[in-house]
């Protein structure tokens, strides 16, 4: 969709309302093609949802709202809906497809998962997955083979919103988390949010560094995960991009691919 | 914006004494009638926001339920110039876990926007709204990364569309001053 905009989520915290017209603008657009939304990051499918749902219940609101979308031709009318990727995983591909794609399975690998704060909250708007006992994630990791580690506060937010008001706080946010998941012996962290996996992957030498800490947690994106246990080579995957090196990973698992 | 100077605000907020001249006793209704902070008097200060905070757990200074406290009392200058307002990650874990439904992280929201149209906004939220209007998103996608896609053999990102942007958001009272020149806005404070 070239037409779409920022979801409006980062200007939340300055303009409620120019968050609530970026988003219906997406959703507007949206509508007038007739299609559901799919997104990669989950606090754009959670901007999403929640001004479907809180423009949807109040008639004044909308009304304000697609007084400006007017202006560019566009009317919201709350017909679409929108998913993350996680979601979609779940509930239209399903674990068992999931499953029967596999053809490296991951075994003996030890992994923990972060979800991120806007795939699970606010539970009103979001609402597929339990916010305090998060399960979809650890099935989509469970289903490559691999097996999914509990850790202390894994629910937990990894900081990145902080970054550039106290960087600070952020990277303790980010180590907090890094040190539970080190502590149940984590081969890899998997996030399934693009900022989440920025803030670990860009700042865990950096943490490591501040900090006097040492982790050598790489961290996967879920479909780098999936698509190492259905065979993808790790080019493909783009692993070489990662900043915390994975190269054990990829030894462990992708070589064993190609002897087979 | 460090954490140190959100230090100074936090003695402001506790320790020094209140004057009655700085109470504006009408704040919490003000409250009760915008988007997400309607449910502000129904906190009864249990502080279940607070200890479940993860940023307050690093922080001197910011404590959400401090914060609705002195909104409730009507301390209206000091929450909206407070800087550690800035703080919140926005992860609703308070949202989530709040016993009166009060959506405090959303009553934490209304205070920045409140604190925005004073002209207390951090740097980071200005540079957002620049890239908002040049490009139509929030982040600029640096060039490097771009390069990076075509060599990874990835179709091009589309192109924004910040003129429908910016039609959509006139008369937005935020989005009418980012787009001033910087001389123009004399009551930002950073």
């Amino acid at each position: 969709m070239p037409e779409f905009n920022c979801c409006g989520l980062p200007f939340d915290p300055v303009s409620h309302e120019t968050m609530l017209i970026l988003a219906a603008k997406n959703l507007a657009i949206a509508e007038q093609v007739g299609l559901n939304i799919l997104t990669l990051c989950p606090g754009c499918a959670g901007t999403l949802k929640k001004v479907n749902k809180i423009l949807k219940a109040d008639k004044a609101l909308k009304e304000k709202i697609n007084s400006h979308l007017k202006e560019a031709g566009l009317e919201f009318k709350g017909t679409v809906e929108t998913k993350h990727l996680l979601q979609l995983l779940k509930e239209d591909v399903g674990v068992e497809k999931i499953k029967s794609a596999v053809t490296r399975p991951l075994s003996g690998l030890k992994v923990a998962e972060h979800n991120g704060c806007h795939i699970l909250r606010p539970k009103e708007f979001i609402g597929f997955d339990d916010p305090e006992d998060p399960q979809t994630l650890k099935m989509l990791i469970e289903a490559t083979g691999a097996t999914c580690l509990d850790y202390i506060d894994e629910t937990e937010c990894c900081g990145a919103p902080s970054v550039g008001v106290s960087d600070k706080i952020a990277l303790q946010l980010a180590r907090d988390k890094l040190n539970h998941i080190k502590m149940v012996e984590a081969q890899a962290l998997v996030t399934i949010c693009p900022f989440c996996h920025i803030m670990y992957d860009t700042n865990e030498l950096r943490i490591e560094k501040t900090f006097n800490e040492v982790y050598g947690i790489p961290i996967l994106h879920y479909p780098q995960l999936l698509g190492l246990a259905m065979g993808m080579s790790p080019e493909e995957l783009a692993f070489s991009e990662l900043r915390v090196n994975a190269k054990k990973i990829v030894e462990q698992f992708a070589t064993q691919g190609a002897k087979q | 914006m460090t954490e140190a100077s959100a230090s100074t605000s936090h003695l402001q907020g506790k320790e020094q004494p209140i004057k009655a001249s700085e109470i504006d006793p009408t704040f919490k209704y003000e409250l009760q009638k915008m988007h997400g902070s309607e449910k502000i008097l129904k906190c009864f200060q249990c502080g279940t926001c607070t200890s479940d905070c993860p940023v307050a757990r690093f922080s001197d200074s910011y404590r959400p339920r401090t914060l609705i406290h002195m909104a409730q009392l009507g301390l209206k200058d000091r929450v909206l110039n407070s800087d550690t307002l800035w703080l919140c990650a926005a992860c609703f874990t308070c949202t989530d876990r709040c016993p009166q439904d009060v959506e405090v992280a959303s009553v934490i929201r209304v205070f920045r926007n409140l604190a925005t149209e004073k002209g207390c906004i951090p740097q980071v939220f200005k540079d957002q709204a620049q890239s908002l209007i040049e490009t139509g998103y929030a982040y600029k996608i640096p060039d490097l990364r771009i390069k990076k896609r075509e060599s990874q053999g990835l179709p091009p990102l589309p192109k924004g569309n910040p003129d429908t942007v910016k039609k959509t958001l006139k008369g937005v009272t935020f989005f009418d001053r980012v787009q001033k020149p910087q001389g123009e806005r004399a009551s930002d404070q950073q």
